[in-house]
């Protein structure tokens, strides 16, 4: 019997010994770090690759084309337009190098900057840039915008002095950062898709779906010329494959890392803390029973602790909004409204009762399974409610039926979700609370409100401006049209050796400033 | 004989154990297995919360015996539903063959090949997500493999001396089908029935990464599983203890199979 | 023979037919659109009609499969809606690591699992069976992804056999490539195999308890090498129709293994491409599985006949 178990147990060897036979010959699999440049005397080294995980794929790489905000921060890098943005959260010019507004805030003429190069090597035109505008605006998408805020244009046209006249047909302050569209060579909109081309301080080298983006330093670049000759965006979905990247030395910089891997990292990467630019909140639909009533909403509000769902689902580090506004857009930003519904179960109760509802009632909060945040959001706000008696079943459905269902078809209760400027504006984030607006899955509608709203869009004065947008966000305060809750945390993880990480104040990840130390 | 009562011991013991574990579960847990604390947030095992506690602060021990009984009766439940109409498809197209066997395999051969998930968020979007749907698109799921390997075993005893013999003696094919062949099928349909009750268990877990599994508020093995991938390397020991009721759960049901299969032998 | 050939082929076709069908059929039942994440969120009415006309999205199912099926059996895989590529080339580059890990894996499994099989068998009831049985179920309930990340943790981290995430294209070396790619073959085989010895072993010890090796015993035959063959031979039926089960599953690609080690393989893309409602991509993918589903299928049954020559003419 004995001899048995040993003979079985030198097989079992055999195959375990199989793999290390095989290795052993292999040769050197250490990872290779050796285009670390080290920095001399506080000069900013050029040089080196970095390669960059990422969990989500690519939606397109044509630039006016992706809807996904983390392809649009990708494509920052490769692509800009007649203006860029700015860490502050304003724009300023690229490839033209002047722009005027005239007082009736109707046309925009833009001067083009000199000496801006393609990636292919060839000057940009005035041809270009039209074509590229025209683009935007419809000419290949039988006529409607590929980008929606140039549905506002009446037309595109140069001057005698080679300058670019954008007219619009209502007036606007802030169609300028609308201007980002993305300048490409006249004619290539049907091959940016597999080659895109741009003006960008990184040119493109290869893209492999589900697998990576390369970039390569332009050199030719008109401003400042990136410090890293090469970048690789690494396309990672599972979280545990992006940390063992990180420490097993595959990847040296992770964007958007989960605060809940954040202790798994080796202790020498450095963590970068910042926010995702979104407003996350229980929006609820305020065309329903009971939440068509105010009081409800407000008790609501009163009854959840905001500073608890950002211990649970940030560690702390998301930033409480109280409004529909990210505090990144400092110039609109009122950071006293997240001071408004601090939580207090008697006034809560109080007003349920006032409502007619004493003893609470029951709801349903609908999330989306793919974004674990929010499934986790809605289960703390669940077990906060049920402190004042409403009884909050959280139903977790798949993304598409949440959009289908819950953002545009508008049936559901309340939602956990995030909502994003996708253009860059704050009115983006304010118009969805009009009345009348296709993207109001809110319901909600209040005529002062949509007033405010109207004349904010309509006045050329920014300091008017910005005090009507934080009347409207007061008042969106008051009605407790939804429960603001923060703009999630975001961390990004480099190594030790990278430093030079600017943060924007959009969805902007800019690799020409990162450098090796 | 002494080797049969290891198997059933060992197989009797385990599974008494479990079943005790999820029967405590249903009545008393330490904690409530759905109340959430932020201070416990991932914490290590303890004292206090020997399994640890999840990233929301829930107790993993209470999770796992709350979620051990939801578990078993999917797993369970999918098992029946595919095993079942696995094996009376399987035997009538082995015994038979012909054009039978031909089309139903073709068939068999599409599900097969059409993607689960996409069956899965099918009967999901007929039914509605809940309990009972996940049951019935994962016992869809599980018929084919079932089939074929019911089929395979009816295809090699049809030719056998036996089953001849019977022929010749005019016993109906149903009695052939089913107390002459079927008998001498059930150690390696047990076999069968065993993976499947661990696949099921762990499709369970695939459900609920996808949304269309249990809800977010209940607890179930496959559900923590998923929810625990995310932290794995931060938290293993959200995985670990859900894990190892699962392979507890499966090793019981397995060893018990051995010790029928021997019985029968 | 060669009228079975035909034959296999229609059945092959028609499979492939009924798997399409029910493809888009099941498109139009579950919610979603492919311009739902094409244009997301702050897409307008109007851009979502212009984009659903531009890919023929508001045709009639029946029509819409017509055109699909046309073309597809024209040579034109369509494009996909959601890389705005020519499905053909985006799959083509996908199937060599799919393939690679699938035959790997195979490998693997059978190295693995035929003498474990069989030893656990020939000493049944012994100490080492004991041990096989329980740690062939410790294996088989491992979650997949567990296994996986084990994997990466244990040759990647710690022993530094390989980089994590480091996936290397058969383009910088056929070498690297296959060394890199044995790790993933591991993860994906590990549980698999264990089922397989649990299947094997049932087989053959059911086996042993037929009529032929209890008469050739009662005949005093010693349970030698002639015997064992033929239990082998017959215990390996049950076997090859899992293993033909088995090599389906890994040829549609193993999601889970795919994103642990970040290989650019079918499975991931099946996955995203249900998600996005990419359906040119889906169908082509489908009609691969169907493909190797039928082919692993009809191999099994041709294995089957060779082992077993009494159902010949069958």
């Amino acid at each position: 019997m004995s001899t048995r178990i040993k003979r079985a147990l030198l097989l079992l060897a055999a195959f375990a010994l199989l793999p290390v036979s095989l290795l052993s010959c292999a040769g050197d699999t250490e990872p290779s770090t050796g285009e670390t440049a080290s920095a001399v005397s506080g000069e900013l080294s050029n040089g080196g690759s970095v390669t960059v995980g990422i969990s989500q794929d690519l939606d397109s790489l044509d630039p006016h084309k992706t809807a996904n905000a983390g392809t649009r921060e990708v494509l920052f890098n490769i692509f800009e337009g007649l203006m860029k943005a700015s860490p502050d959260g304003g724009v300023i010019p690229a490839v033209a190098s002047d722009y005027e507004i005239s007082e009736d805030g109707k046309v925009y003429t833009f001067t083009l900057r000199e000496g801006v190069k393609f990636h292919d090597g060839s000057d940009v035109t005035l041809e270009d840039v039209l074509y590229s505008l025209e683009r935007c605006a419809g000419s290949e998408n039988d006529g409607v915008p590929l980008i929606t805020a140039f549905s506002n244009v009446e037309s595109i046209t140069s001057d005698d002095q080679g300058r670019v006249v954008i007219t619009l047909l209502e007036p606007s302050l802030e169609f300028l950062n609308s201007m980002t569209a993305q300048i490409i060579p006249a004619g290539s909109g049907s091959t940016q898709a597999t080659n895109p081309v741009g003006t960008g301080p990184f040119r493109f080298v290869s893209y492999t779906p589900q697998s990576s983006l390369v970039v390569e330093r332009f050199d030719d670049y008109w401003g400042e010329a990136a410090h890293l000759e090469s970048v690789t965006f690494q396309i990672v979905s599972d979280t545990n494959t992006l940390v063992m990247g990180l420490n097993g030395g595959t990847l040296d910089m992770v964007i958007h890392m989960p605060n809940t891997m954040a202790s798994s990292i080796d202790e020498s990467f450095t963590v970068l803390t910042d926010t995702m630019k979104l407003v996350q909140a229980l929006y609820i639909n305020n065309a329903v029973e009971p939440f068509d009533d105010v009081r409800v909403r407000q008790a609501m509000y009163y009854a959840i602790d905001v500073e608890e769902i950002i211990d649970f689902v940030c560690d702390g580090a998301g930033v409480p909004t109280g409004t529909s506004m990210y505090p990144a857009f400092t110039k609109y930003f009122v950071p006293e409204l997240a001071e408004v519904y601090q939580q207090d179960l008697d006034k809560a109760k109080e007003l349920l009762a006032e409502a007619g509802y004493p003893d609470g009632f029951s709801m349903t909060i609908t999330v989306p399974s793919n974004y674990p945040q929010h499934v986790d959001t809605g289960l703390v706000i669940a077990q906060q409610l049920s402190q004042v008696g409403i009884t909050a079943e959280v139903v977790e459905v798949t993304w598409e039926t949440w959009y289908s269902d819950v953002y545009r078809g508008r049936e559901y209760e309340t939602t956990v979700c995030g909502v994003a400027a996708s253009d860059m504006t704050a009115r983006e984030m304010l118009a969805r609370y009009v009345s009348d607006n296709s993207k109001n899955f809110i319901n909600f509608s209040n005529a002062e409100y949509d007033d405010v709203v109207a004349r904010a869009i309509a006045t050329m004065d920014m300091d008017e401006q910005v005090a009507l947008y934080q009347q409207a966000q007061e008042i969106l305060n008051t009605e407790a049209a939804s429960l603001w809750i923060q703009d999630l945390c975001d961390l990004v993880v480099m190594r030790p050796e990278l430093d030079g990480m600017t943060f924007y104040a959009t969805y902007v990840l800019d690799m020409s400033t990162i450098y090796y130390q | 004989m002494k080797k049969r009562s290891w198997y059933f011991t060992c197989g009797m013991g385990l599974t008494a154990f479990m079943l005790l574990y999820i029967v405590v579960g249903f009545f008393w847990t330490p904690c409530d297995p759905t109340a959430l604390s932020s201070a416990d947030k991932l914490a290590a095992p303890s004292a206090a919360h020997i399994f640890g506690c999840d990233h929301l602060g829930r107790d993993v021990f209470s999770r796992t015996l709350a979620g051990a009984g939801t578990t078993l009766v999917i797993a369970l439940a999918v098992v029946a539903v595919g095993f079942v109409f696995g094996l009376i498809i399987g035997a009538l197209c082995g015994y038979y063959g012909g054009v039978l066997d031909s089309v139903v395999m073709r068939l068999c051969d599409a599900i097969t090949a059409f993607p689960s998930i996409l069956l899965a968020m099918v009967v999901i979007a007929i039914t509605g997500a809940g309990t009972y749907n996940v049951i019935a698109a994962l016992g869809v799921l599980f018929i084919p493999s079932f089939a074929r390997l019911t089929r395979g075993e009816f295809i090699k005893y049809r030719e056998r001396d036996f089953v001849k013999a019977a022929k010749l003696a005019h016993v109906s094919d149903l009695r052939i089908l089913f107390v002459h062949i079927l008998p001498n099928t059930w150690p390696v349909l047990l076999s069968g029935l065993t993976i499947g009750f661990n696949n099921a268990v762990l499709s369970e877990a695939s459900m609920s990464f996808l949304g269309i599994g249990v809800g977010p508020s209940e607890a179930s093995l496959g559900r923590m599983l998923s929810e625990g991938q995310s932290v794995l390397l931060s938290a293993p020991w959200c995985t670990f203890f859900p894990a190892l009721v699962i392979i507890l759960l499966v090793l019981g049901v397995g060893l018990l199979g051995e010790a029928a299969r021997e019985r029968i032998g | 023979m060669i009228k079975t050939g035909i034959r296999r082929l229609l059945l092959l076709a028609v499979t492939l037919l009924l798997v399409t069908v029910l493809a888009f059929v099941a498109f139009s039942i579950i919610p979603g659109d492919p311009t739902d994440s094409i244009l997301g969120m702050n897409a307008t009415e109007e851009q979502i009609a212009v984009l659903r006309s531009q890919l023929g999205l508001d045709l009639p199912l029946w029509q819409r499969y017509w055109n699909w099926l046309s073309g597809f059996l024209t040579g034109d895989l369509g494009t996909s809606y959601n890389f705005d590529m020519p499905v053909a080339t985006l799959l083509s580059s996908r199937i060599v690591p799919t393939l690679t890990l699938a035959g790997m894996s195979f490998v693997l499994i059978l190295v693995i699992s035929v003498p474990l099989g069989v030893l656990s068998a020939r000493y049944a009831g012994g100490r080492l069976d004991k041990a096989l049985t329980v740690l062939t179920h410790l294996n088989m309930s491992v979650p997949g992804f567990v296994m996986g990340i084990a994997v990466v943790y244990l040759f990647g981290l710690v022993l530094k056999w390989f980089r994590p995430g480091g996936y290397v294209s058969p383009e910088e070396g056929l070498g690297a490539y296959l060394r890199f790619m044995l790790f993933p073959s591991l993860a994906v085989a590990l549980p698999k195999s264990a089922m397989t010895v649990k299947m094997l072993r049932s087989s053959i010890l059911s086996e042993l308890h037929a009529d032929y090796v209890r008469t050739a015993r009662a005949k005093g035959n010693p349970p030698g090498a002639t015997l064992w063959r033929h239990v082998l031979r017959n215990a390996m039926l049950p076997v090859v129709t899992f293993l033909a089960t088995i090599m389906a599953e890994l040829l549609a690609g193993s999601i889970v293994v795919e994103q642990v080690f970040s290989i650019p393989g079918l499975g991931q893309m099946l996955v995203s491409s249900i998600g996005n409602r990419d359906y040119p991509v889906v169908q082509a993918i489908i009609v691969l599985v169907g493909f190797a589903v039928v082919v692993c299928n009809f191999l099994a049954d041709s294995v089957y006949h060779l082992l077993d020559p009494r159902l010949k003419g069958r």
